[in-house]
Order: C-alpha cells, then structure tokens, then sequence
C-alpha cells in the first residue's frame, strides 16, 4: 500500500505494520506534517499497534522530523503499543545520539531484527 | 563566495537559499559528514528563525550574510522577531525535556558548527566552521 504520493510504502508482516519511508529529505515542514499525519493515522484506532519505520531511503532529516517521530511514539505507548526504528544511515544516527533520542526510541540495523523485537 | 540578501518569511524560499549556500559549500573543501552537519545546521537555522523568530509574518524578512571561502564557511542568518535568549532554552536533552517534541534546532547548530553567535537579543546566529581536512 502506498499512501499520499508514495511518501511511505506500508505492508504488514507477522502482524506488524512495516512503513518503508519514501523520501530521501525528511526536511519540508509541509513534508513532514504530512508523513506524521499518515503514521498518526495507521495507528490512530489500532490497539496496541506494532509498527516498524524503516529509514533506509532517508539522507536528511531535520529536528522537526525528530518531533513528528516523538509524538508518534508517544501515541503509540499510550495504546501499549510498540514502536521500532530500523536502517537509520549513520549521519542520522548520530542525530539521534546529540539529540539522545536514541535513549527513548528502540533502533534496530535492519528490518529483521527491528521484527524480532515484537 | 559571498552573499548578503534577504527573503522573505518562507520555507520554500528558505530552501532556495540553502541550496545556493550548499552549492558553493559543496565545492570548498568539506567532508561528506560535514556538509550533512552544515546542511542541516542550515535547516535548523532558517527554520528556527522562519517559525520562532518571524512567525511566518510576512511582512519580516530574514536576512543572510555568507562568505565561504576554501575550506571555511562563515553564515550568519537574522530575523525581524522579537528576540529571545538562547541561553535560556532549556536543554533537549536533559530527561524531563527528552520527549518534547521541540527545542532541538539550537542543540543540532551547536553540535555540527564550530562557533555560534547569537547576538541582537537573539535575532542574529552566526554559524562558523572550518573543514577538518581542506581538500583545496
């Protein structure tokens, strides 16, 4: 399934709903309002939703991407969902250790092992 | 190259600049992991005084002095806003601010450059940096 000019591709594998996100810049505010609603909107009336982002086209992303990213994993906690991370390029990763996001999000090197984690 | 203009309150004319910025940055020597860091420096920057400092009012403009020579970038963006203090903002990373959705933009400068300088009451961020290993 593609979703609003294929910004993400979504499949659901074992249960688990895989967002492969499309964009090599996850930078434009308008860009990254809409990849949030569209995540916002996949687990918006799932029970416990398990999802998987998986990062492998991104190059860039800036910090209001981060707080698009925060807020989905907060939606998804509250239903005791789970949210995992995965494919995340080095220069990206390093975002997320200044920022030490990567202390509240679950970051995985490929989408197998991301899919281990439920 | 050196630039001094400005634009008005729009990400979209944000990015032009950005690009015009990374397209001589590109070719003066820079690493591939710093232009990343310049780039999204960049970002932040504009983005921060856009949002925050103009509030997309566009009757403001954002102004932008950049002078990039071989191996060395100095850009200094300014908005028309109200001003704040960035020492003030409170730290992204400390835990009871980890999972606010805001306030990263000032951290990502100041990690990627090698010298911030906010000056007119917060309005002004001048960005240096210095390749690590000039190819030039």
């Amino acid at each position: 399934m593609e979703l609003d000019n294929a910004k993400m591709q979504v499949a659901v594998e074992q249960g688990v709903t895989m967002v492969t996100l499309s964009d090599q810049k996850i930078l434009d505010e308008i860009n990254i309002a809409r990849i949030g609603e569209n995540l916002y909107a996949l687990v918006r009336d799932a029970a416990a939703p398990m999802m998987v982002v998986d990062f492998a086209t991104v190059a860039n992303m800036s910090s209001s991407a981060l707080g698009m990213l925060i807020t989905l994993h907060k939606r998804i906690r509250e239903t005791s969902g789970k949210l995992v991370l995965c494919n995340i390029q080095p220069a990206i990763l390093e975002v997320f250790r200044i920022t030490r996001l990567d202390e509240i999000f679950m970051i995985c090197a490929s989408r197998s092992e991301a899919l281990e984690q439920f | 190259m050196e630039l001094d203009t400005a634009i008005a309150s729009s990400l979209s004319q944000s990015r032009v600049v950005i690009e015009q910025l990374m397209d001589a940055i590109g070719v003066s020597g820079f690493g591939e992991g710093e232009l990343f860091g310049i780039k999204l420096s960049l970002e932040e920057a504009f983005a921060n005084a856009i949002k925050h400092g103009n509030r997309f009012d566009p009757e403001k403009q954002v102004h932008i002095q950049a002078r990039i020579t071989p191996g060395h970038l100095e850009i200094t963006v300014r908005d028309e806003g109200d001003g704040y203090c960035p020492d003030c903002v409170a730290d992204p990373t400390a835990p009871c601010n980890l999972e606010h959705p805001g306030g990263r933009g000032l951290l990502l400068i100041r990690a990627y450059m090698d010298e911030v300088i906010h000056s007119d009451e917060g309005r002004s961020v001048r960005m240096i940096k210095t390749a690590a290993t000039s190819t030039q």
